[in-house]
């Protein structure tokens, strides 16, 4: 390459194609290094910093709490009377981007009463090592029986422990809940269930 | 009485002594000189910095180096075995051994003998130090070329080149020094500084240049090319481990605190109080004066920290660019003042024709400067064709605006 003081002629290339000759040149000049105080100014902002709130948190000590749409672990929820809500439709996990979910769905027997209606959930599982916390799921849910925590403490030393059984999915079991199985609250259809008619356990239903 | 004929009378058991807690104050203050570095840091970066193990995390870099200790201790097959341990101990010894000239204290009492915290007061003390300081840089690069690997290799080629440029600049900054105090000995340094005033403030271009080049010299940020972590993974220290990666450690952060010290004594007055507090310096026994002696160093280890914090490292070029282009130019010219200066004063010319003296330079400087300003560079550059890209371009030296468009 030449250099530029010494290529006095600029000539053009027949070939037409630009190259760095045939731009024609312009005197410019240099800017130079800044000014030593706007140089300085670093300094400042470095020195500053030490006497303001640092950001650090304290991580296990001090908790800092998520924004509350937070997507954490999931939860199966329950309805009022404690039957789950998930009905084992598997419409989650074919949902799910990642195949994190796993569903086996099962027949609600009189013996055997889990959710309201015909069908309940027999298995379910999600994989933390696969999920990507989307939410797609949530959304897929018919029963609204999925929903997300804030919880976000999910880490472990063996991948089997990060598929997640329905047993660590499921809420807890609140006031007025019974566990299942026991049967459908007396005179109430699965409608009125997802209509949410069902406001607490009957007495009759722990009879068994 | 000199210091030097006060430590002449020490016996061998004081001598011991001394050398016993130069080597511990140079460990200790290691350990508490990382952990400051770290918090300190942080707390410019809005961090907290480490505060897990003992009270605000003090012991951590002990955790540390411990830890260190504990590791494999690695020698790559194609290392060269004894230089590759020979390496770590040479740069870790030669900075302990540049303490030894620094004189810490005033009189004091050590046992009940009357002595100075100064292992040994030589004539030559400040070329002692540059000299064992230039070995210790042949620990770096010996560290590099027997790890028979290319990114230490390449360190170690920086660093000596880094070392050998910064300490030429260096030594020429310490001929200011030399020729005001009359004298290569600390103490007879600090001594000519306590009679009149301290060298910062008289030779103050010395004392920037110095500054300047201690940092270079230590191989720290934002000239720490030769272990630029970016671009040569560890720089010379890449293959070491375990201990031998802890003398490293220790060597760099001994270093920062001999240059500290060394600063302290040729530009800060050395172990003296700050102007004005002078009766603090009798205060416990004469002990007092350690720690004026410290807190100098610790503001000099702050500006460590600070450019840390705040400049980008240098590109290679620009680095030795500034180094033989503009600090060792501007010292030999200052050096040429100080010495006329020095002349005329001694030869007893009249104040007129020492002040008239000092004018020239100022106009000259000033004429210089001037006409560096009218002759700004001027670069042909391609010139804008056309109507301006759509899109932003960064402004680049050469190039205004690049046409696109590929019109005529």
């Amino acid at each position: 390459m030449t250099d530029f003081n010494e290529n006095s002629k600029l000539e053009k290339k027949s070939s037409g194609q630009a190259d760095i000759n045939s731009v024609p040149f312009t005197e410019v000049e240099q800017p130079g290094p800044a000014p030593l105080a706007s140089q300085a100014k670093g300094f400042w902002v470095t020195f500053s910093s030490m006497f303001k709130k640092n950001q650090t948190v304290q991580y296990p000590d001090v908790k800092a709490p998520t924004q509350p749409r937070f997507h954490g672990r999931h939860q199966l929820n329950r309805h009022p009377d404690g039957l789950e809500k998930c009905i084992g439709c598997e419409l989650c996990a074919w949902a799910c981007p990642a195949d994190a979910i796993y569903v086996e769905g099962g027949n609600n027997t009189p013996g055997n009463q889990m959710s309201p209606g015909e069908r309940h959930g027999a298995v379910y599982q999600i994989n933390y090592l696969r999920c990507i916390f989307c939410g797609l799921c949530v959304e897929a849910c018919p029963t609204r029986a999925l929903t997300m925590t804030n919880e976000y403490e999910l880490a472990d030393d063996k991948r089997e422990k990060l598929i997640f059984e329905k047993e660590d999915l499921l809420a807890p079991l609140r006031q007025g809940m019974l566990a299942p199985p026991h049967p459908m609250y007396p005179g109430m259809t699965d409608t009125n269930y997802y209509n949410g008619d069902v406001k607490e356990a009957h007495p009759s239903q722990g009879a068994n | 009485m000199t210091t030097a004929e006060l430590l002449a009378q020490d016996p061998v058991w004081l001598i011991a002594v001394k050398a016993l807690i130069v080597f511990i104050i140079c460990v200790i203050s290691t350990l508490l000189a990382v952990w400051t570095e770290r918090r300190v840091l942080a707390k410019m970066q809005l961090r907290t910095g480490p505060n897990r193990v003992g009270k605000f995390g003090l012991l951590q870099s002990l955790a540390d180096g411990v830890k260190l200790a504990l590791k494999e201790d690695i020698i790559p097959a194609a290392a060269d075995k004894i230089v590759f341990i020979l390496a770590p101990i040479i740069a870790t010894s030669m900075c302990f051994m540049a303490f030894a000239v620094i004189p810490m204290t005033g009189e004091v009492s050590i046992f009940g003998q009357q002595t100075a915290l100064q292992l040994t007061d030589l004539p030559v003390g400040v070329l002692y130090i540059l000299a064992v300081t230039s070995i210790g840089v042949y620990g770096v690069v010996l560290a590099g070329w027997s790890s028979g690997s290319t990114y230490p290799l390449l360190g170690g080629l920086r660093s000596s080149a880094q070392v050998v440029s910064y300490e030429i600049a260096m030594g020429l900054s310490l001929v200011a020094v030399f020729i005001y105090a009359g004298s290569m000995s600390t103490s007879d340094i600090v001594g000519s500084q306590h009679d009149n005033i301290w060298n910062a403030i008289v030779l103050f271009p010395s004392f920037v240049i110095y500054v300047i080049s201690m940092v270079g010299e230590t191989n720290r940020a934002p000239f720490d090319l030769a272990e630029a972590e970016g671009e040569l993974v560890g720089g010379f220290h890449t293959e070491y481990s375990s201990l031998k990666f802890a003398l490293f450690f220790l060597a760099e952060y001994v270093n920062i605190i001999a240059v500290s010290a060394l600063a302290t004594t040729l530009f800060l007055g050395g172990y003296h109080a700050l102007p004005g507090l002078g009766f603090t310096e009798s205060w416990l026994g004469g002990w007092f004066t350690l720690v004026w002696f410290f807190a100098k160093v610790i503001f000099f280890f702050f500006i460590f920290m600070w450019l840390r914090a705040t400049l980008p490292r240098l590109r290679y070029d620009q680095f030795m660019k500034f180094g033989w282009k503009v600090l060792i130019p501007v010292s030999l010219i200052w050096i040429l003042i100080v010495a006329t200066l020095r002349v005329l004063q001694q030869e007893g010319a009249s104040r007129v024709a020492i002040i008239s003296f000092a004018a020239g330079i100022v106009i000259l400087v000033m004429a210089a400067s001037s006409l560096m300003e009218r002759n700004k560079q001027k670069v042909r550059a391609p010139k804008a064709e056309g109507e301006a890209p759509d899109f932003p371009i960064p402004s680049l030296p050469q190039v205004q605006s690049i046409n696109v468009s590929g019109e005529k």
